[in-house]
């Protein structure tokens, strides 16, 4: 039933008349000292108004730009008719986590990059909507469970709480299987909890969504460390497949001199104390996770992806003087969305660009005082098609810091294949599955995320979710399925 | 949750507890370690697994009220319950017949040494304990290192109680009275293992310490643990907690 009376339908002319509405923030200075999220979201007035933009394509692109594939035209349709709980519906049939999804995809790359008004005009903005419609569901009416199927009996282990692990869980608890989630921290949701900060992803959304999942009938194990609490092998005696999301989570070092000293940070520390251990309120509300006082310092976070912009975001807002970004390559390179690196720059982050440190300085105590920072010039491209930077000799600069955070990326942890040496991984210690089915060398096992690809985006891990869970259910329902590996 | 079966203090402000844990004790080997929180804004400590049983499902820490967390933990009873209990974590010791074996615990790192003393008795060494304390009061679990040594060693700073002086005073007279020792255990705190590894070094005999970093995770995800080993960054949590003495950096390890 609509909870809101339907907006006109507009002619296409017209609609390509209506700018994209932009959605409302908190003041830079205002939020550069909370913890609050930066975007407050649409109101239903600006959700009908955005909705109203969307050409409704019969064969629609940006369905195909989405890695999960959410049926885009048919929820905005919903919204503009008011009725914003079949909106969320629809959303939930494709996406686990359609909040967070809303939050932190990179649309640009994605479902809106390939809208057909991207070409002449904006782009209608499906992220914003996405999130207006579950963020409604889940103030005004809770969140609903989706259909089940009949149940099949069949049990799957899902290792790891993170986004590849939720989405397929999600698929798989409808698809009528018994799921359980087996997680090695406290608390679900994996670099949604400790990773993407508060103020761009508040984790009572994340808390909420898992308790979907929930309801929905999916298991969830804490505190589980597969491979040390229990084997793999010994958890398929009991499970008739698995799913492997445990993510790329063993931070790299640069192994330069220094970087023991204390005040020198990866970003997995520094955000897990922040974000899943609460540091930020330290000494209040019972915390007991401490950090660094970083009033009045200075604050160096080198690296140039969106964990880099959480970091130095993060060090703004508690207290830092100074919150700069150290970046090898130029902006145009940097993998970081442009909306976080736009934010980054309203807060008051300094951006030193074509520098990379060789060397951390501390004092008698061990303590960081200063990093050396070579500078660079961008020359022929690399493998991976961006210019590769180069040293300019003798530009080296002497910089007074107090806290370094190193955010230069991820590899696996070595945990699962240590203790399972069937799943064949590469030089990288990624696990190699079969791209169309996610099928790993060890029968019944599955894997996806970052675990297979390195480090990449919340959606794309989700994705590679689907597609396993997927194939999970040809495995456990199709008695004709033959395990070829290659 | 897991509830705590037993607790009590074995010396000043240390306590010793028997934790419900069935799956962490079924696959627990000596030398590992678990992560806990006591309650929901906690944060997460690395504790030593002091003892198990796979039967009664059970594992034993020894917790010292050092800190915050560790006092807070030191008030809890036998019926109260570990909010997070997650484990058992890092690599198990090397365990085998070496020979003579000694194992060097320096204050509550006697509880960690003294699971470790115990595989390496059954693995067939003999083994000979050194067990330190500030003084009488500190020296702790000397019955249960008795039961599983060939000789017991206990010392004390002041000496209050058996041997006066430091723990590598009696392992320097051990090796100046040329009894034969094929290997050392010692973990206790950073300046003490450092002690031992320079002591041990120029007779060439293989020496392990334990390392107690900061931990966050404890599963290799942050690198908070980090310590310099022969030159190369490891995570004590996953690459540790057992290292060749002779091979960490400990002027890192103090500092940090």
């Amino acid at each position: 039933m609509a909870a809101y009376p339907p907006v006109d339908v507009l002619k296409p002319k017209e609609r390509t008349q209506v700018q994209r509405h932009k959605i409302p923030e908190q003041d830079p200075n205002v939020r550069n000292k909370n913890f609050k999220e930066v975007n407050l979201g649409y109101t239903i007035e600006m959700a009908q108004a955005e909705a109203q933009r969307c050409l409704m394509c019969a064969n629609p692109p940006c369905v195909v730009g989405c890695p999960v594939s959410v049926q885009i035209p048919r929820f905005i349709e919903q919204i503009r008719l008011g009725d914003i709980a079949e909106a969320a519906r629809i959303l939930k049939i494709d996406n686990a986590l359609p909040a967070v999804c809303g939050r932190v995809c990179p649309q640009e790359e994605q479902c809106e990059i390939v809208c057909v008004l991207t070409k002449k005009f904006t782009p209608v903005a499906i992220g914003n909507l996405e999130r207006y419609a579950s963020d409604w569901e889940r103030e005004n009416i809770g969140i609903q469970v989706p259909e089940i199927k009949t149940k099949t009996g069949k049990k799957v282990a899902v290792i790891g709480g993170g986004p590849a692990g939720l989405s397929c869980a999600g698929d798989l608890i409808q698809m009528g299987h018994d799921v359980t989630v087996f997680e090695a921290l406290h608390e679900i949701g994996g670099v949604l909890v400790y990773g993407i900060p508060e103020f761009r992803l508040p984790k009572e959304i994340v808390k909420a969504e898992v308790e979907g999942l929930r309801q929905a009938g999916v298991k969830f194990e804490t505190n589980y460390v597969v491979g040390l609490t229990s084997t793999l092998d010994e958890m398929l005696n009991d499970f008739d497949a698995a799913f492997l999301g445990v993510g790329a989570g063993l931070p790299y070092f640069m192994n330069i001199p220094g970087e023991e000293l204390i005040g020198v940070y990866s970003a997995n520390e520094y955000l897990t104390r922040v974000n899943l251990m609460k540091a930020y309120q330290f000494g209040a509300d019972d915390n007991d996770t401490p950090m660094l006082d970083l009033k009045g310092k200075t604050v160096a976070v080198i690296g140039g992806g969106n964990t880099a912009m959480d970091g130095v975001r993060t060090s703004l807002r508690l207290g830092a003087k100074r919150g700069m970004i150290i970046y090898r390559r130029s902006e145009s390179e940097m993998p970081a969305r442009i909306e976080e690196i736009h934010h980054a720059k309203e807060e008051g982050v300094e951006f030193m660009l074509l520098a990379s440190p060789t060397e951390y300085r501390g004092d008698e105590r061990g303590w960081l005082r200063s990093m050396l920072v070579q500078k660079m010039e961008l020359g022929e491209p690399d493998a991976s098609g961006r210019r590769r930077p180069v040293a300019i000799p003798g530009a080296i600069e002497e910089i007074p810091i107090d806290v370094a955070v190193v955010a230069i990326g991820n590899g696996s942890n070595p945990i699962i294949s240590r203790t399972t040496p069937e799943i064949r991984v590469n030089k990288w210690g990624n696990i190699q599955v079969e791209k169309e089915t996610m099928k790993t060398s060890k029968v019944g096992v599955f894997a996806g995320g970052d675990i297979v690809t390195g480090g990449a985006t919340v959606i794309l891990a989700m994705g590679a979710g689907r597609t396993a869970a997927a194939n999970i259910n040809e495995y456990l329902t199709n008695p004709d399925y033959q395990w070829n590996f290659e | 949750m897991n509830k705590i079966i037993e607790a009590r203090f074995i010396g000043p402000s240390v306590k010793y507890f028997k934790i419900e844990a069935p799956k962490i004790a079924e696959k627990r080997k000596a030398g590992q370690f678990i992560m806990l929180r006591v309650h929901e804004h906690g944060e997460r400590i690395p504790l030593t697994i002091a003892d198990s049983n796979a039967q009664e499902g059970w594992i034993a820490i020894i917790a010292q009220g050092i800190g915050k967390t560790t006092k807070m933990l030191n008030m809890m009873e036998a019926g109260d319950y570990i909010r997070d209990l997650v484990g058992p974590l890092g690599k198990p010791s090397h365990i085998e017949n070496f020979g003579t074996a000694v194992s060097i615990g320096g204050g509550v790192g006697t509880a960690i040494a003294y699971p470790i003393a115990k595989a390496l008795k059954e693995a067939g060494n003999h083994v000979i304990s050194i067990i330190g304390g500030r003084s009488k009061e500190f020296v702790i679990l000397e019955d249960e290192i008795k039961a599983t040594s060939d000789e017991v060693y206990p010392t004390t700073d002041d000496g209050s109680y058996g041997f006066h002086g430091f723990v590598t005073d009696k392992l320097k007279e051990l090796i100046v009275s040329g009894r034969k020792i094929d290997f050392v255990l010692a973990i206790g705190p950073v300046p003490m293992m450092a002690a031992i590894a320079e002591l041990t070094k120029p007779y060439g005999i293989h020496t392990v310490v334990s390392l107690n970093s900061i931990m966050i995770d404890g599963t290799g995800m942050c690198g908070g643990c980090r310590a310099i080993v022969e030159g190369e960054t490891v995570f004590v949590c996953v690459d540790g907690p057992e290292f060749d003495a002779h091979k960490v950096n400990f002027k890192v390890l103090r500092n940090r």
